[in-house]
């Protein structure tokens, strides 16, 4: 940390106040590369060799993994300086960054609320100055609506873009890595360096893949080439948006705050002045995309936190046989909204409830693609405000699971449907920041960083 | 949704359910948990009815087998896959009683 740091909002006190970091520890990248000098806040659920790693859980407070996630280890061969694990909901588990069991961070705009979630300590770190850079992981929304909430850059990529080896799962046919940074170039340097195939995650392969069809947006790539080999994100972000046509989902933003709305109209007659053309567009079935998301996040999660059995890591169970001594640890080790999540989803995929439940959202989930689809055949890029709302205070919605799920409406419809998106900071309301979300086509990565940038102006 | 739907929800959930839920999921719960558990439920399970409406959507995802040749490795070492176990004996993880 430099001289002239003590006056910034930053400060290590600062980031203690905001709790931002739950291990402050610093990794020096021992090589030279596009991130050497630069400063990177990781969010506690990737794995980092040597340092602790508790997914904001007590099940994990002692864990420390034995091997680095593949983004951490790009990150470290990229020459950037890891500064720390930041808070997060537990496992993923939130949108406020309240359920960590660890306290919740404060938003560095203003202490009284929350900073989004899940990844709102890497989100908050990036705000504060207490990192240049940051990673978070995005299952329905967790870089973007942090990202939003602080006032700063996100980026959720392209499910398959980036590997989630090293990524502790919670949801993983939704989730990605995605980068935070302060402005779209820095967090789309980030995601230069993060991406590409990695043999230990089949999903990023990408022979099978065909790009979108109709879909203009889309990276150009030759057959048989991961689309990270393929681009340059850092380049896209050139602000040019001439000619670009940018549609907008009446859906989306019929159901936002009108200080949000009136924020995220200012930025696109912005973006019109400067040569995009805006088109109304619809989709239909993101009526229904906040249900089948968390039908088929909840699922996923019941069966991925199996492993949590206090046997192999995290708290022992204590006396009595198997199923008693699992059931304990999990008692003690799970906060509850992980155990909201995990029966919820034990009990969509129990007999008699698969159908009604997780049959249909699966459905569900097929429709919504097939709504950004159709909507990319008339439109290079989608815009929406990122969060339907300003950033709440702290321990207004903790009470009442369902309210916060809904704030979830505008983000999950992109993880269902696998596509790429960027939220940017578009203005502000009452002196908070409001988030515009870009989407893209699959692999249209270049799309988005191009249009978020054209609104940093 | 509010908790006056609650009479009406399609779905409702008595603690017993959430019980045996928790039974399966392996997850203790105390009176109170269930108890306030069986309430959130109804209201979650009541929005989650509403994927009724949802048609039959034909879905081919582009799915592939990924192959790599079977060829032996590194892996953790004995050591290190225990390194976190809360109780080990003699290099092997230690459970709880097979009953």
């Amino acid at each position: 940390m430099s001289a002239d740091d003590a006056d910034a909002p930053g400060g290590d006190a600062a980031a203690e106040d905001l709790n931002i970091f739950l291990t402050r520890e610093t990794v020096e990248g021992d090589a030279d590369g596009p991130l050497s000098g630069r400063t990177v806040a990781v969010k506690d659920n990737i794995s980092t060799e040597g340092v602790r790693t508790t997914c904001g859980s007590a099940m994990l407070e002692d864990y420390v993994p034995q091997y680095d996630a593949t983004v951490v280890e790009r990150l470290l061969d990229a020459g950037a300086t890891v500064v720390g694990k930041t808070n997060m909901d537990e496992f993923g588990m939130g949108g406020t960054t309240e359920t960590s069991a660890f306290g919740p961070t404060k938003n560095p705009v203003d202490p009284e609320r929350v900073p989004g979630g899940s990844s709102g300590g890497s989100a908050a770190a990036v705000a504060a100055g207490e990192a240049d850079l940051a990673l978070g992981s995005d299952t329905g929304g967790s870089v973007r609506n942090p990202a939003a909430f602080c006032g700063i850059v996100g980026i959720k990529p392209t499910y398959g873009l980036v590997s989630r080896y090293g990524l502790v799962a919670y949801a993983n046919s939704l989730e990605q890595i995605g980068p935070f940074g302060r402005t779209v170039e820095d967090a789309a340097a980030l995601l230069d360096v993060i991406a590409g195939p990695d043999e230990r995650d089949a999903t990023t392969r990408y022979d099978a893949a065909e790009s979108t069809p109709g879909a203009s947006g889309a990276a150009d790539v030759p057959d048989g080439v991961h689309p990270a080999d393929a681009t340059d994100y850092a380049a896209a972000a050139d602000g040019d948006v001439d000619g670009t046509t940018i549609g907008v989902p009446t859906e989306l933003v019929e159901g936002a705050d009108d200080r949000v709305v009136d924020v995220f109209e200012d930025a696109l007659a912005d973006l019109e002045a400067r040569g995009a053309e805006t088109v109304e567009v619809s989709l239909p079935s993101v009526e229904h995309a906040v249900q089948a998301y968390y039908v088929i996040a909840m699922s996923e999660a019941s069966s991925n936190l199996a492993r949590f059995d206090g046997v192999r890591y995290g708290i022992e169970g204590g006396d009595g046989n198997w199923n008693e001594s699992f059931a304990a640890a999990r008692e003690e080790g799970f906060g509850d909204e992980v155990k909201r999540r995990v029966l919820l989803g034990t009990y969509a995929l129990s007999a008699g409830y698969h159908d009604k439940y997780y049959k249909k959202a699966q459905d569900a989930r097929a429709w919504v693609k097939r709504d950004f689809d159709e909507a990319f055949a008339e439109a290079d890029v989608l815009a929406t405000p990122t969060m339907p709302v300003l950033p709440p205070k702290r321990g207004e919605s903790l009470d009442d699971p369902l309210s916060l799920y809904l704030m979830d409406a505008n983000t999950v419809p992109v993880n269902l449907a696998n596509l790429p998106a960027v939220s940017v900071p578009a203005g502000e309301a009452e002196g908070l920041p409001v988030g515009m979300q870009f989407v893209g086509p699959a692999f249209g990565e270049e799309a988005v960083i191009r249009a978020g940038s054209a609104v940093e102006g | 949704m509010t908790a006056t739907d609650e009479g009406a929800a399609s779905d409702a959930v008595d603690p017993e359910e959430v019980r045996h839920v928790a039974d399966l999921a392996r997850v203790d719960l105390s009176e109170e948990e269930a108890a306030a558990f069986a309430e959130q439920f109804a209201d979650v399970l009541d929005y989650f009815a509403a994927l009724d409406e949802v048609p039959a959507v034909e879905d081919e995802p582009d799915l592939v087998n990924v192959m790599r040749a079977d060829e032996v490795r590194d892996g953790l070492s004995q050591e290190e896959a225990l390194a976190n176990a809360p109780e080990s004996e003699a290099g092997f993880f230690k459970g709880p009683t097979v009953s």
